[in-house]
């Protein structure tokens, strides 16, 4: 059977505290120098870093070196990933700053690889904008230090947080019995699948997590069930889609062995019970795909509430 | 490790996949399990201790190493760890665990779907997060400033590394691999071990619970890593994995070394770096299924041991584009 699968995109800004080397260090990219970290055997290491590697104490004597260096090793990337310093073919370098004994690594805009060589000399193109950040230097480019290195060289004060925007892209791919259970969703049915060892039926099918063997039956479980146990929200969020309070419970279906988590609206969030009898508000038919969020909601269905023996396994 | 320990924990069965439906990939470990089990003669219900390597940036999701716990069988309540790491970590952690006495069985399991995402960008979050992430560099491009460092100062050629290519696959010769395309200069695409989908697992075992079992044992592990920068190392040493191999007790005697190197510059680095003489055999090193493939050497090792095709195997695990991270583990046959 084709497995459904679907892209998915993930960004998060990572914030991160700097401490006081890297914080004087990126104070100093902001105001167009670049700092490196004496350590006690006289070298000075490009980034700095935060403790001695001989000494293990911490490091605090920071130095200028040159904005132009020496290319000790490179590479050429023809087609640039999303986020990389350049857009266009450039190549990726380690490079050692005249005075420094360490090498950083950036990209160099040489135009073709035809331009780079190993002990080539580049300089730093400094980024129009400068926050304090490893991306102020934009890129290195060849050639020596000019008059202008960039900067007034007022490092200012420490930067203490940098923030990194993250966005990663895949392609989520479902199992054969969970796209049977989409499927079945895109028709209006949920269906589930049963443990072949205990015979339980799980809601989305998964493998029995208390056997650990794959399930193989599908069972159409109903519509409607009985509320386990259930939170009310009322702590608002970014991305929230409802006003708070709200009820978030575990619903389990009538036919399955597992609960699901889902909303209860169309009651009061201080009428929602443990027991609650409810059934699934579908949207309307023509927007059905293959998501769970084709069911909006579930509401008190109007039955009798469920006596506790019925879900006292399932809590 | 010192001698006291040695001989006390074996490798008693390892299977392996090479195939991964979904991105959680608890469908794929569920035959795994059972394949390594049966070849080790044990019920699940006898393991002592579940130990996992995985990655949340693989899949894409968090905690996604919970979904796994599925395929054991939590029910009832299983003794489990995990590490964001290849799981060879994860077999020294259950190594340590065993030699403690905290258990006596143990199942070690690496998976990922490593064709989820833009694996090249992925990796790029492993580096330094204040002054390399945030510029996002390939682990290929990376990977390439080893390999020129290696060609400029004279340890092999870009023919050597089409040579460690064309061994591991008799279809290809040197002369048509270096006619092929730079991927990233000085790498072509043969340099490059496939990113591929997959799982494996090892199982583990004190000395009284070996029995009659065919059995490698484990006579050493060590594991080692570099600093941080880039530029604080000779990139074309991997000082790591000589002390990760001095802290498993030395190669000497070694007959056959499985080498977990994503380039093939990196097995010349290795070689040299392990101090493997040339009449050491090498398993061959296919594609590069993430999380599992450092632990599938370690089970490749141990499988020429209890077959008897040598007395004495090393395998080797690695994190990092630059081999930054290395594990060295040591079986021998006998106890």
């Amino acid at each position: 059977m084709d497995t459904l699968s679907a892209p998915l995109t993930i960004a998060f800004d990572y914030t991160r505290s700097l401490g006081p080397v890297l914080g004087r260090f990126m104070a100093g990219l902001r105001g167009g120098r670049v700092l490196g970290g004496r350590t006690s055997d006289g070298r000075v290491h490009v980034p700095p870093l935060e403790y001695d590697p001989g000494t293990h104490a911490p490091v605090t004597e920071l130095v200028e070196v040159s904005p132009a260096g020496t290319v000790l090793s490179w590479t050429w990337t023809d087609r640039p990933l999303e986020g990389q310093p350049l857009d266009r073919p450039f190549g990726w370098a380690l490079i050692r700053l005249d005075g420094a004994d360490t090498a950083l690594l950036h990209a160099v805009d040489a135009g073709g690889s035809d331009a780079m060589s190993t002990g080539m000399r580049v300089r730093i193109r400094w980024a129009a904008e400068r926050i304090g950040h490893i991306r102020d230097i934009e890129c290195f480019e060849p050639g020596e230090a000019g008059p202008d290195s960039g900067g007034d060289g007022a490092d200012g004060a420490v930067v203490e947080i940098v923030t990194t925007p993250i966005r990663l892209h895949y392609r989520h791919s479902t199992s054969v019995e969970e796209s049977g259970y989409l499927r079945g969703l895109a028709e209006g049915r949920i269906v589930g699948r049963r443990c072949p060892a205990c015979r339980k039926v799980y809601v989305p099918p998964r493998v029995c997590p208390a056997c650990g063997v794959a399930t193989v039956d599908e069972v159409e479980v109903a519509d409607r069930g009985t509320v386990t146990t259930f939170c009310v929200v009322n702590v608002p969020f970014a991305g929230q889609r409802l006003t708070p309070p709200y009820v978030v419970a575990q619903v389990l279906l009538d036919g399955a062995d597992i609960p699901i988590p889902h909303l209860i609206l169309g009651v009061p969030a201080a009428e929602v019970r443990m027991g609650l009898r409810v059934a699934a508000v579908w949207r309307d038919r023509a927007d059905w795909t293959t998501t769970p969020e084709n069911i909006d909601h579930f509401e008190p269905s109007g039955e009798a509430d469920a006596p506790y023996e019925t879900f006292a396994e399932h809590l | 490790m010192n001698g006291t320990s040695a001989g006390r924990v074996a490798v008693i069965g390892f299977a392996a996949s090479d195939v991964s439906v979904t991105t959680s990939g608890v469908e794929t470990l569920v035959p795994v399990f059972e394949a390594a089990l049966a070849r080790a003669a044990l019920d699940r219900r006898d393991v002592d201790f579940w130990c996992s390597g995985s990655s949340d940036y693989l899949a894409g999701r968090a905690f996604s190493f919970v979904n796994a716990v599925d395929a054991i069988g939590a029910v009832p309540p299983i003794a489990e760890s995990h590490v964001e790491m290849d799981a060879a970590w994860a077999l020294y952690e259950a190594y340590i665990k065993i030699l403690a006495g905290e258990a006596s069985t143990a199942l070690v399991y690496g998976f990922g779907k490593g064709t989820a995402g833009e694996l090249a960008r992925v990796l790029a979050l492993q580096l330094d997060p204040y002054t390399v992430a945030p510029l996002w560099p390939d682990a290929i491009s990376v990977g390439a400033l080893q390999a020129r460092l290696g060609i400029d100062t004279g340890l092999f050629s870009e023919r050597d590394l089409a040579a460690v290519a064309a061994a591991r696959d008799e279809t290809s010769s040197v002369e048509t691999l270096l006619d092929r395309p730079y991927l990233a200069m000085p790498l072509r695409e043969h340099d490059v071990a496939r990113v591929a989908d997959g799982a494996s697992a090892v199982v583990l075992a004190a000395a009284d619970r070996v029995g009659g079992r065919r059995a490698a044992w484990i006579s050493g592990i060590g594991h080692r890593v570099d600093p941080q920068g880039f530029g604080e190392r000779d990139l074309t040493a991997v000082p790591s994995a000589s002390a990760a191999a001095a802290d498993a007790g030395g190669l000497d005697g070694v007959e056959v070394a499985a080498l977990h190197a994503p380039f093939t510059h990196q097995e010349l680095l290795l070689r040299r770096a392990l101090g493997l003489p040339d009449e050491v055999r090498s398993v061959a090193f296919g594609s590069n299924p993430m999380f599992s493939a450092g632990l599938s050497r370690i089970g490749a090792a141990a499988e020429e041991v209890m077959s008897g095709r040598a007395a004495v195997a090393a395998a080797h695990a690695t994190a990092g584009p630059l081999l930054q991270q290395n594990l060295v583990c040591v079986l021998r046959s006998g106890s």
